[in-house]
């Protein structure tokens, strides 16, 4: 065989392009609920229009995930935790509930009927009603716990497979820097960006890139280390491809697996620390709800046992949507030893 | 091993002047010395905050000398102990600091009392059998109690020991001195979150050594079972956990902030937290200098420990 005859692969965009059903779902679930969650204000009125489509692919992808999942019930159960409050988060605009920010009637115990109007979660100091407040609570830190992580991946995973990949003094310095990040305690560093950017949505995905990035460029990094020695890559080497094409297309997908248990645990983490945050008055601000937010202001007005329920439903919400994310990882680290 | 130490010790002397540099760079611009100007000034100094006064601020602050020529300054204050002066609290961070620590030490002892103890014995009891019940029961539970954030591990806490039982004091704000009680609850909190991931690194560092060829051996030769896991594995298993147990210094050091705060309890991360609210940019750079310098020597000494406690490395 000539030389000539070796073809160079497929070119980027036919690649990118290719279709692929559980992406396209996946993106039909997320950006409605994104576009809701950070742009709503001024897309106006008929904001929820925009999560019509997103319903049921939700129910789709859990149904698809649930096949997948089938060997394992741990990520079974975790997916389904995951999904619930997925699925309350897009069509919390559709649900039959009250006004999460109107004040009806403050103190009212679960289960009573007040004003007319029966409270199965009672309502907080303000009157507003805790069983709407929960559900529309998730829609903010799950919008942005994921685009957190988002970022924070792609921004992790290309100086990863730069260091890896590249070796020499783009790794010495990249895995300095990476270095010096590590050594702030996750928090301290978290509570310096955000006092020096100030509180919301958009600098909390800063922080969290700024924190997670280094542990993540890290796996990239060893595993990009490991594959490289690949005869596939050495392949790609020989036909001439760029460095960005062989870290992308040759590396990338090659790591994936590892990658993505990191990442499930990794979305706990980002949501523990987004609620931390929120509760420590430096994450999401008032008044639109979120569990983070009900934990700091009833704190400060409800340490009784008679409203301990005002406590109990955001931590119990937070902990559940936190499991949920840890089982699934469980069991897709599971499913990947085993085969 | 003298090379690796000195090696370590450059790294860390490396690590700590690059990040008081970026600490010291990042309150130093001038959009956030401008805030902090408008703050100080009070709030109907926004309309009034002219360029004049500005610069007079700045002046009165000491902050118009060149960049370099303070953090020289800051630094050489900092290695001779002086840590600057809190605005919010009205008198030196040094003292301030120490006092907060010292309270965050008392609760970190505690935590580790607990704390180790609890996630050996599991993990070494998961380890053992891998696959067995009582391996799979306890993973399960050490992946239960870490998904539970410390903020709603300590609202449940609080709602059934202090609220519903009220066995333990709400708050651990120790107003009326030490007291044994009001430690309880942030004690609990943080052994909860954290003895989990220990738990699981063990008995994944205990089912390694067990599946080890030196362990068939001695099982083969008849030696009894309690006896081979006493003595011969868990010397071996024990040294990845050992590691861990120094990193999760780091580690508290963050997780110590929400539950200070939850429980009001005087320590590091509560000063740390308020300063950043104030903000009291000083108190700040101190906290997280000293977060920093505690997280690198942590991870000194898991390092070298590691190596001194690994006779395959040690006498290599």
């Amino acid at each position: 065989m000539a030389v000539t005859d070796i073809q160079a692969s497929q070119p980027f965009l036919s690649r990118l392009l290719r279709p692929r059903p559980v992406i396209a779902l996946l993106l039909l679930m997320w950006l409605p609920l994104m576009a809701y969650v950070m742009f709503g204000k001024t897309i106006g009125n008929n904001a929820q229009m925009v999560l019509l489509p997103a319903i049921p692919a939700t129910l789709i992808l859990y149904i698809l995930g649930i096949r997948a999942f089938r060997e394992s019930w741990v990520a079974v159960i975790g997916l389904t935790l995951v999904f619930f409050w997925l699925l309350m988060a897009v069509s919390a605009p559709y649900l039959p509930l009250l006004d999460p920010n109107k004040p009806i009637a403050p103190f009212t115990t679960p289960f009573t009927e007040r004003k007319d109007v029966f409270f199965w979660l009672g309502t907080d100091f303000k009157g507003r009603d805790m069983l709407s407040r929960m559900i529309w609570g998730c829609q903010r830190v799950l919008v942005w716990g994921v685009t957190a992580t988002l970022v924070a991946y792609v921004v992790g995973a290309l100086f990863g497979l730069i260091s890896g990949y590249l070796s020499g003094w783009w790794d010495e310095i990249i895995s300095f820097a990476a270095n010096v990040l590590l050594s702030f305690p996750v928090m301290v560093l978290f509570i310096v960006i955000l006092n020096y950017l100030g509180p919301s949505g958009f600098n909390i995905v800063v922080a969290v890139t700024f924190a997670s990035a280094p542990a993540i460029m890290r796996i990239v990094r060893g595993l990009a280390l490991d594959i490289k020695t690949r005869d596939y890559v050495f392949a790609a080497q020989t036909r001439g491809e760029h460095p960005l094409y062989i870290m992308i297309f040759e590396l990338l997908p090659n790591v994936r697996g590892p990658i993505i248990v990191d990442a499930c645990l990794r979305l706990g983490y980002t949501t523990v620390a987004i609620t931390t945050l929120t509760f420590l008055g430096l994450g999401l601000q008032p008044p639109d709800p979120d569990w983070g937010l009900m934990i700091r202001e009833s704190a400060k007005t409800a340490m009784l046992w008679k409203f301990s329920y005002m406590l109990l439903v955001p931590a119990l919400s937070v902990s559940s949507l936190i499991l949920g994310f840890n089982l699934m990882a469980d069991g897709l680290r599971e499913m990947s030893l085993r085969d | 091993m003298l090379k690796l130490v000195l090696r370590r010790l450059v790294q860390m002397v490396l690590i700590m002047a690059v990040s008081s540099l970026l600490l010291f760079a990042i309150f130093d611009t001038p959009e956030f010395k401008k805030r902090l100007a408008v703050q100080e000034l009070g709030g109907f100094a926004v309309s009034a905050l002219t360029e004049d006064s500005y610069q007079d601020w700045l002046a009165a602050r000491g902050l118009d000398v060149p960049f370099y020529q303070r953090y020289a300054n800051w630094v050489g204050n900092i290695l001779t102990g002086d840590f600057g002066f809190s605005f919010e609290k009205n008198r030196p961070v040094a003292p301030l600091l120490a006092d907060r620590l010292a309270n965050t030490g008392i609760l970190a002892f505690f935590v580790f009392a607990l704390m180790i103890p609890i996630s050996l014995v599991l993990g070494v009891l998961a380890g053992m059998k891998e696959g067995s019940l009582q391996d799979r029961s306890i993973s399960f539970i050490s992946v239960f109690t870490t998904s539970i954030p410390e903020i709603a591990s300590a609202i449940l806490l609080t709602i059934v020991f202090a609220l519903g039982l009220g066995w333990l004091p709400v708050k651990s704000a120790m107003i009326g001195g030490f007291d044994f009680r009001e430690l309880v609850l942030p004690v609990l909190t943080l052994v909860i979150y954290d003895f989990g991931y220990v738990a699981r690194m063990t008995r994944a560092s205990m089912a390694e050594v067990m599946t080890s060829q030196y362990i068939r051996t001695a099982i083969l030769k008849g030696i009894p079972y309690r006896r081979v896991v006493m003595k011969h594995a868990l010397r071996n298993a024990l040294i990845a956990p050992f590691t861990l147990i120094v990193l999760q210094l780091n580690w508290l050091l963050s997780g110590v902030v929400v539950v200070e705060v939850f429980f009001e309890y005087d320590g590091f991360g509560k000063l740390l937290l308020e300063a950043a609210l104030f903000p009291d940019v000083e108190v700040v750079q101190a906290c997280t200098l000293v977060a920093v310098a505690v997280a690198v020597v942590s991870q000194i000494i898991s390092d070298i420990g590691y190596t001194f406690l690994n006779p395959r490395i040690r006498f290599a």
